[in-house]
């Protein structure tokens, strides 16, 4: 057929693997996300963050994971729970900073918020409030990643998977073995309801087969074992293989929004997850790699610095102007 | 002049899109191997190849959520919803995502998709094959919605549609796709957003899209050989809704009769005269609607053939409300 040969681009180069220098700089975005999500939460009970957020701390070791086995170009589509994706692909922290706080220097100008964000320049198609959008987005991603030699990647969590989005896009791209990974985090709560009671066969993993999608679960609380994972699906996808599902299996460490103390959760069982803390666990493989421990300290100094700045550019930057800032409904 | 099909008109603007941009793809159930259901797309793939033009499995969301997600990073995709009763499940997506995204991003960038639907009722499809979905969006921000009345219309409104770079919700009414009109000139693009005066009148103004036009065409026909000279306003987008052309038709007839195929409660013809009241209260002597009855449609041809506004209930309505019988005025 004409147009298959001209519109597929041909790729057949697997990626390297990254230097060890690589983990060290990915841990500093995993507490990067962390410092964030600290940060948002006390500004939240100041009154400079709004409507609601959704804190990732717990699960940061998924997104950093995955983006390291993204080239830059390389789309990504992530969720409500949002922020550690964009920061994981390279939004800069002051503007996302600054988007959480509702002003003008905003990644999206004060207009998206915590639910939304979308940083194009970086790949980051959206961030959806929506459970499961971010599966479709990253799947219509692929289909103009096909062509440009791109992978695309849908973040989204336990309970996506019982959404429509999961199974329509899942069977989608399996048809047309497009270069889609689908990463679940998979916390084990759809907001405050246990992942057990919510979704026949509490596996998530199966739930990829009858597609013929290859899926793989993953200690999402390992940096390495989620790079591993991922550059294996990455490049299955960049060379032709089709879409690949990673299950990641994590913890939230906070409830599900703002207003979500998480009584629903048994005792015990978030202090047991914070024994496999993914900073810790990554800290300390770095430390076995041969890190030494003044370059971990380095990196964890200059990550709280760079917390530091954004928030106080976020603090000083200003609202956006109603009288000076016209919107267009339309793009003409 | 040469005459074209309405169903070959939608073709035509695909494949001269496709022709004249590779970014263009065009997908939905059935319409590439079998050219759609209503025969509107055969041949597509074949000349412009799987890669572009493609069957999906039947998954309206997906489908949806596919285009937006491609429509973001560079692609500028056509997509088939089959009937636009089926447009209750990719809502999410079209609302939601695509809908927002120019805004909500800050204007990084625009969501270039087309999502085409056959609508209307008239072909005993009963309730949930025959609505028209225009309503249903017509209050989101960020949509357009194009609602073509002739073949060459059709044409020239589907090719602004796809050089669009926002949202466009594109409804075909399937009592036009068999109907034969004058061609348009050679690569006419009609932008969206700008009403068309179809015919001149002076006494009233009847303002509608798609087949609603037609009807509206062919009473005025009629009544102007009973004296009433009826302007017609064909709208083409429900959104943006160009109320500037409707507001100057009304200044010079000081009468207004919407026909919307739809019940009135919650239509585009109800906010319409909203505006009219609200900027043209002044100019106006008379405002009314011919909508349909507030249930389903039915299925039965006697029920539903009382349901739908045809030509002879515009005129009769347009007669009723002016008090005049037929022959005087």
């Amino acid at each position: 057929m004409k147009g298959r040969s001209t519109y597929v681009a041909d790729v057949q180069t697997a990626t390297e693997a990254p230097p060890l220098a690589a983990f060290l700089q990915a841990y500093g975005r995993m507490l990067l996300i962390r410092r964030f999500e600290e940060e948002m939460q006390g500004l939240f009970l100041k009154g400079e963050v709004h409507g609601t957020t959704h804190l990732s701390s717990g699960q940061e070791a998924i997104p950093v994971g995955v983006c390291l086995a993204l080239r830059p170009d390389d789309y990504a589509a992530g969720t409500y729970r949002g922020h550690g994706h964009a920061l994981a692909k390279g939004t800069d922290p002051d503007a996302l900073a600054a988007e959480m706080l509702g002003r003008a220097t905003g990644v999206c100008g004060g207009r998206s918020g915590s639910m939304n964000v979308v940083d194009l320049e970086h790949g980051l198609v959206g961030c959806y409030g929506i459970v499961g959008g971010s599966i479709a987005a990253a799947t219509g991603a692929a289909l103009s990643a096909r062509r440009q030699g791109r992978v695309a990647v849908a973040f989204f969590g336990d309970g996506a998977t019982n959404q429509a989005y999961f199974h329509e896009c899942l069977n989608l791209a399996a048809i047309m073995a497009l270069p889609v990974v689908f990463v679940c985090e998979n916390n084990w709560y759809g907001e405050f309801t246990p992942l057990a009671k919510s979704t026949a066969g509490a596996d998530i993993a199966a739930r990829a087969r009858p597609f013929g999608i290859p899926a793989h679960v993953v200690d999402g609380n390992d940096l390495w074992a989620v790079h591993a994972a991922a550059r294996e699906a990455v490049d299955r996808a960049r060379t032709g293989g089709g879409p690949t599902l990673l299950e990641c299996q994590t913890y939230r460490h906070f409830g599900h929004s703002k207003s979500d103390p998480a009584t629903y959760r048994p005792s015990g069982e978030l202090e047991r997850w914070k024994e496999h803390d993914p900073l810790l666990v990554a800290r300390q493989r770095l430390r076995e790699l041969g890190v030494s421990e003044e370059d971990v300290v380095a990196v964890e100094e200059a990550t709280n610095a760079r917390m530091d700045r954004a928030v106080e550019a976020a603090l000083a930057a200003p609202y956006p102007d109603p009288a000076s800032a016209p919107a267009t409904e339309f793009r003409t | 002049m040469s005459t074209l099909e309405f169903r070959v008109a939608i073709r035509d603007a695909l494949a001269e899109e496709m022709e004249r941009d590779e970014s263009v793809v065009f997908f939905g159930e059935d319409v590439a191997a079998a050219g759609g259901v209503f025969r509107a797309t055969p041949g597509l793939d074949e000349r412009f190849g799987e890669a572009r033009v493609f069957d999906t499995p039947i998954s309206e969301l997906a489908l949806a959520g596919a285009a937006y997600g491609a429509a973001v990073t560079g692609l500028r995709p056509v997509f088939e919803i089959m009937f636009g009763d089926f447009m209750a499940l990719p809502m999410d997506s079209l609302v939601n995502q695509a809908a927002k995204f120019w805004y909500v991003s800050n204007e990084q960038g625009s969501v270039p998709l087309v999502v085409r639907s056959a609508v209307g009722g008239g072909g005993r499809f009963g309730a949930i094959h025959s609505q028209i979905h225009g309503s249903w969006f017509q209050g989101v921000p960020g949509l357009k919605i194009a609602f073509p009345s002739s073949p060459a219309e059709a044409k020239g409104l589907l090719k602004g549609a796809i050089r669009d770079d926002n949202p466009v919700v594109f409804m075909e009414h399937k009592r036009l796709y068999s109907v034969k009109g004058p061609a348009p000139r050679d690569g006419e693009v009609i932008e969206l957003g700008r009403a068309n005066v179809a015919r001149g009148g002076s006494d009233l103004t009847i303002v509608s899209a798609g087949k609603g036009v037609r009807d509206a065409l062919a009473a005025a026909q009629t009544l102007a050989g009973e004296g009433i000279e009826a302007e017609v306003v064909d709208l083409r987008t429900l959104r943006p809704l160009d109320t500037d052309t409707v507001l100057e038709s009304v200044a010079k007839t000081n009468r207004i009769l919407a026909v919307e195929e739809g019940p009135r409660t919650g239509g585009w013809a109800a906010g319409l005269l909203g505006v009219v009241a609200q900027e043209g209260l002044h100019d106006l002597d008379d405002a009314w609607i011919v909508a349909t009855d507030e249930t389903p449609v039915p299925y039965s041809p006697t029920l539903e053939d009382a349901f739908i506004p045809d030509a002879d209930m515009v005129a009769r309505a347009v007669r009723e409300r002016l008090g005049t019988v037929a022959g005087v005025h």
